[in-house]
């Protein structure tokens, strides 16, 4: 069990250096930072100071070096946009994210498990027609478009909804819910059919046959063993969750790092740009490792593969 | 007086056949239906649209939906018809993610099969690779790889591909892994034939049909991720009219002109929803080993 998470960790490690190198030598070719930064009409003499000055000129290999060990002593270079240093933006602003995508897996649990046992326990009824409907409607609308109809019904419509920033309570509400909705939606999913494939076995027969409540049957027995699929998608949904609060971040103004990426990447400013992916691929790397830790400790037969 | 008569079960005239396979197969009519809209659409969008999606009449502009025949979906802020916008959107849509898709299954099933087939140590490096990418969220590697590569068609083209390649990778290379063992394989080595030719004429035919579902299974996602990037703005470029540009280019004026967000964005949920129902029937049909529990 030990070396399987030594392995694991290993591996973290090894997918975040070759993440880092993949956007620090991209970024290098296909941008000179220098130039970006210099005002237009500056002349090639007043470029090559300001190279100079920022340590450009020195061999690439080496930069990365420098760059790494930075890393980790916390240092993520300065933003050559806004003249901060890397690491602050991003210590102001993931937190934000955190609470969001905090608030969007909660929604997805507390709303798509439940509908998912609904649909599963009244199988082929109405009930769960409209939620498979919902289900799949949820995984193919796209998720910038329904947080622009929730701002255009509930905001701009309705009114009862603040449309933009963060705030207390119904500022997180909307963009939560917009990210929401796909999890929700395969979560939904996958419940159903993991309860169903559970309430078809033998010790569930069992248990009705012995004269226990359908509702004991169902969540004492049932859930418990139906919940371990649902548990590894929980940890593989942060992917999904990382990407709508980007998309829900650009929408919302919600100030967390999913804008600051997007910004930076347009801005170029490498820097930042460099900081935030790495740090989005820090957090996936983190979850991903936890989930595969834990199924293997729940699993023992993950650990031999 | 009853007789008894045996009936053979490929009796019956020919349409009696055919109406009988159709049954047979359970063919999803509505996602086949709106599919071949989409198709139609994207083949002959300069004969089907009735003006032209460039085309400024700023007099006309923010025209209402349903208000007059000449523009029935309404026209946008610079005064574009929004239905001819949709149908040449679906052209730009359909096209880059079809291309994608394709470069993608091309480059991620030759990478599993050299993968699965000569094993070793490239094979070990490769997959763990494929389980980095596959679990990497797709939004975020496609920002990566435009941000390092910069705008424009071709470079959004390459950033979905690089999402897409993982799952054929791991696919193919699993099927390799059993179909190497096979006899014809066996043979084929023993005979000398060179690993490449082994690999074209014997393994690949076998593996296409897996990838055939698969292409199906994820249009829909790549469409999604087409559009969002585009909305994100960094997608295809801002004059050519694409449903993700579209819905960003009404978030200004949301209330007052909601039909320029509302129908691209119903167009591509709609879009989704039929590839997903018809990527499922596909699998079900032609494989149900694949159906996930």
């Amino acid at each position: 069990m030990i070396r399987f998470i030594l392995m694991r960790i290993v591996q973290a490690i090894a997918t975040l250096l070759v993440l880092s190198a993949a956007v620090f030598f991209g970024a290098e070719l296909t941008g000179d930072a220098a130039i970006a930064m210099a005002p237009g009409d500056a002349k090639q003499s007043e470029i090559d100071a300001i190279r100079e000055q920022l340590g450009l000129d020195r061999p690439v290999v080496i930069r990365y070096a420098d760059y790494v060990f930075g890393i980790v002593q916390g240092d993520f270079g300065r933003s050559y946009t806004r003249r901060r240093p890397a690491a602050e933006l991003i210590w102001e602003r993931l937190p934000n994210t955190l609470q969001l995508a905090g608030a969007a897996l909660f929604l997805s649990v507390v709303i798509g498990i439940p509908l998912g046992i609904l649909s599963a326990v009244k199988r082929d009824s109405i009930y769960d027609k409209i939620g498979k409907g919902l289900a799949i409607l949820g995984m193919s609308a796209p998720q910038f478009w329904v947080a622009i109809m929730l701002i255009l019904i509930f905001g701009g419509w309705l009114q009862v909804l603040p449309t933009f920033g963060k705030g207390g309570l119904d500022h997180f509400i909307m963009p939560a819910f917009a990210i929401a909705i796909f999890t929700m939606a395969g979560f939904m999913r996958l419940t159903r059919s993991s309860m169903l494939e559970v309430l078809d076995s033998e010790f569930v027969k069992f248990a009705r046959i012995k004269g226990l409540q359908e509702r004991l049957v169902i969540y004492k027995h049932a859930l418990k063993n139906g919940i371990i699929p649902i548990l590894t998608f929980g940890g593989v949904s942060f992917a999904g969750l990382l990407n709508g609060s980007i998309v829900a971040e650009v929408i919302f103004a919600w100030p967390g790092i999913g804008l600051v990426m997007l910004e930076s990447i347009r801005e170029r400013d490498t820097m930042v740009m460099e900081a935030t992916v790495l740090t989005s691929g820090f957090l996936y790397v983190l979850m991903s490792t936890t989930v595969d830790v834990l199924y293997a400790y729940v699993d023992p037969r993950v650990r031999y593969n | 007086m009853a007789t008894l008569e045996l009936t053979d079960i490929n009796q019956g005239s020919r349409l009696i056949r055919i109406k009988r396979l159709l049954r047979e197969l359970k063919l999803p009519w509505i996602p086949i239906t709106i599919l071949t809209i989409l198709v139609i659409c994207s083949a002959f969008a300069p004969l089907l649209a009735p003006h032209d999606p460039q085309d400024l009449n700023v007099k006309e502009r923010k025209t209402a939906p349903g208000t007059t025949w000449e523009f029935p979906l309404g026209t946008d802020m610079l005064g574009r018809d929004m239905l001819s916008r949709l149908i040449y959107g679906a052209r730009t849509s359909v096209f880059i993610s079809l291309v994608a898709l394709g470069a993608g299954a091309l480059v991620g099933t030759i990478i599993g099969v050299c993968s699965g087939y000569f094993g070793g140590r490239t094979d070990i490096v490769m997959m763990r690779l494929v389980d980095a990418v596959l679990g990497f969220p797709t939004i975020l590697l496609a920002l990566i790889i435009v941000a390092i590569l910069g705008a424009g068609i071709l470079n959004v083209i390459i950033a979905i591909a690089a999402t897409v390649w993982a799952r054929f990778a791991r696919q193919a290379r699993g099927e390799v892994l059993s179909l190497r063992e096979r006899d014809f394989v066996t043979l084929a080595v023993v005979a000398g034939v060179p690993a490449t030719m082994i690999m074209w004429r014997h393994i690949f035919p076998n593996v296409v049909n897996t990838v055939l579902v698969i292409v199906s299974l994820l249009v829909g996602q790549t469409i999604l991720l087409e559009a969002s990037l585009s909305f994100l703005g960094v997608g295809v470029p801002p004059g050519d009219p694409a449903w993700g540009i579209m819905v960003a280019e009404g978030r200004d004026t949301l209330v007052n002109v909601w039909w320029l967000s509302l129908f691209p964005g119903v167009a591509i949920t709609i879009v989704v929803m039929s590839m997903n129902f018809f990527g499922d029937w596909l699998r079900d049909t032609l494989d149900p080993k694949l159906r996930r529990s």
